[in-house]
């Protein structure tokens, strides 16, 4: 219901991601409709990194869709960089919940994807894949498929697809929510030095507060399907982060403490509905 | 096939009855590392079943209907050695076999195009359903006669028997195929900047392939099915007239010995087939191309 723009809107720059009375309703397959969000509006800065929480199957992924022009909007308008979504965005990365890279390409030519598709030549194209997947970690690995690599690579490969591709709206779905905590954690510290100075606004969601209070300038708490912005609070810790040290610190306890009050109510609604609720 | 050391007669017999164990898994690795003693039970059983046909054809039962293995032989030495009654056997192979690659060649071209390009647009698949169920369940061997009316006693009437077969075998495995691609992976590549064209190419096709390859083992069965029984509605030369003439002169062991090259004809296809499937999907884990092969 309510709303919050950034500290620094007015009339500066035009928002890298505005949605205003957002509203996505699907068809079931008994033909009901299904709301999974409502009314949601949120302005992303440039540069800015926003993290999106809520319960289980709230419909947080839906508010990506929309963003990237996967799904249209039912009501509301949703704008990338100043200009109304109509199909995908120029400029738009995505990671998937789930593994995104294709099985049938190796490192190299999944890293490179994204460029041959725009058509840039397989020599240049490769040179920069081939850089990124240093960026990540991953040199020696280029010829390797991805059945062959760990999750934790895996979701490397997919960073550099989409980084490589330099978007100015990052839109990231639950990226690390399938790797074991050690891997999760370090993924966490390699996306926030590869984000930080690229200007790209992050749009990230997650289920695990401490996972979006340690990347994120702002945590969206989003209600119980269908969902909606219930609250906005600022994170203001400083970066450059190490989210295994940020996370022992006393303010961060402190945020934690107030969004957890926030998010539990919105939980405990959903655990009350039941696991058929649960899309 | 070091294994096939038993007397010349039983190597296509014995292949005969293995397709089923030794192809379908595909990864000559599997096959590589069974132990001997499956083959030489393999080979037991042959000596033992082609032994008592040619035993209870001297003894019991009628070899003039039923003939025997040696017969069979000494007719395929015949048909290798001093021709057919058809003229030279290969030219009689080469016929039915070009009949059946070209039916295949073209059934399975046509049968992944439609089927890929119905299975991303749900309109026209919904539209053409019916049409594509009622055709698919006319008998279709009978359009054999159709097509030598048609097409007239050449080649094409053949082409076309095989075409019909393969084409509906290959078309409903490549609808499936690209109705099935995870959408995870489509939604990704247009994110990354697919145009529809590079969507087909890189996600939809690959993703397909293994549903076509599948389809494509079948399919060059019926191709040969197609030819033969095109060939014998109406012929010229190839195998299916060869057999056809057999049966008219009640020859059993002509109609073995013409079986036994198809079967054979077959195998190699189906080796080609394999070796192809292995190429196109050299991506997938070891895993689990072992596990769809049991």
């Amino acid at each position: 219901m309510t709303q919050m723009h950034s500290s620094a809107s007015g009339a500066g720059p035009a928002p890298a991601i505005s949605l205003s009375g957002a509203t996505k309703r699907f068809l079931t397959k008994d033909g009901t409709p299904f709301t999974a969000i409502r009314d949601v509006t949120l302005e992303v800065a440039p540069g800015e990194f926003v993290a999106v929480v809520g319960p289980t199957g709230c419909g947080k992924s839906t508010t990506l869709s929309l963003i990237s022009g996967l799904e249209g909007a039912s009501e509301g308008t949703v704008e990338v960089a100043g200009a109304a979504v109509d199909g995908i965005p120029d400029g738009v990365g995505y990671m998937f919940q789930g593994d995104a890279v294709l099985p049938w390409k190796n490192v190299l030519d999944n890293v490179a994807l994204g460029l041959r598709f725009r058509g840039m030549g397989r020599r240049e194209a490769d040179g920069l894949a081939r850089d990124w997947i240093g960026r990540v970690g991953l040199t020696g690995f280029e010829d390797r498929y991805p059945h062959q690599l760990s999750g934790g690579m895996r979701k490397r490969v997919a960073m550099a697809q989409s980084l490589i591709t330099e978007p100015s709206v990052l839109l990231l779905d639950e990226p690390f929510g399938a790797l074991d905590v050690q891997t999760r954690e370090l993924m966490q510290d390699e996306l926030l030095g590869l984000w930080s100075g690229t200007g790209a606004a992050c749009v990230f969601v997650t289920h695990d507060l401490t996972e979006a209070i340690s990347l994120a300038d702002r945590v969206v708490v989003m209600t119980a399907g269908p969902a909606t912005v219930k609250d906005v609070v600022t994170v203001d810790l400083p970066r450059p982060r190490r989210v295994e040290e940020i996370r022992l610190t006393p303010e961060f306890i402190e945020l934690y403490k107030r969004i957890w009050d926030s998010l539990r109510e919105e939980v405990e609604i959903t655990r009350a509905r039941g696991a058929s609720r649960v899309a | 096939m070091s294994h096939d050391t038993a007397t010349p007669v039983t190597t296509p017999a014995l292949e005969q009855t293995v397709p089923q164990v030794a192809t379908v898994p595909g990864p000559q690795r599997v096959a590589r590392r069974r132990p001997w003693r499956v083959y030489a039970v393999r080979v037991a059983l042959v000596v033992v079943w082609l032994g008592s046909w040619e035993l209870a054809a001297r003894t019991v039962i009628d070899p003039f209907y039923y003939s025997m293995p040696s017969q069979i032989w000494n007719r395929l030495v015949d048909w290798f050695t001093n021709g057919t009654s058809q003229g030279s056997i290969w030219t009689n192979i080469a016929a039915t076999l070009e009949e059946a690659v070209l039916g295949f060649l073209l059934g399975t071209l046509a049968g992944v195009v439609l089927g890929v390009v119905l299975g991303r647009s749900r309109f026209t698949a919904d539209v053409l359903a019916p049409f594509i169920k009622g055709a698919n369940a006319i008998p279709r061997i009978v359009l054999a006669s159709l097509f030598v009316i048609w097409f007239g006693l050449g080649m094409s009437s053949k082409v076309a028997t095989a075409f019909v077969l393969v084409f509906f075998a290959v078309f409903f495995n490549s609808f499936q195929g690209a109705r099935e691609v995870d959408r995870v992976l489509v939604d990704n590549s247009r994110i990354l900047g697919a145009t529809r064209w590079q969507l087909m190419r890189s996600v939809i096709l690959p993703s397909a392939t293994s549903w076509i390859l599948a389809s494509m083992h079948v399919a060059f069965g019926f191709a040969l099915i197609g030819a033969i029984v095109g060939e014998f509605t109406g012929a010229d030369k190839g195998l299916g007239l060869l057999i056809n003439h057999s049966q008219g002169n009640f020859d059993a062991a002509g109609i073995y010995a013409g079986m036994l090259i198809t079967t054979v004809l077959a195998l190699g296809a189906e080796w080609l087939i394999t070796q192809l499937e292995v190429r196109l999907t050299s991506w997938r884990p070891p895993a689990h191309t072992a596990s769809s092969g049991i």
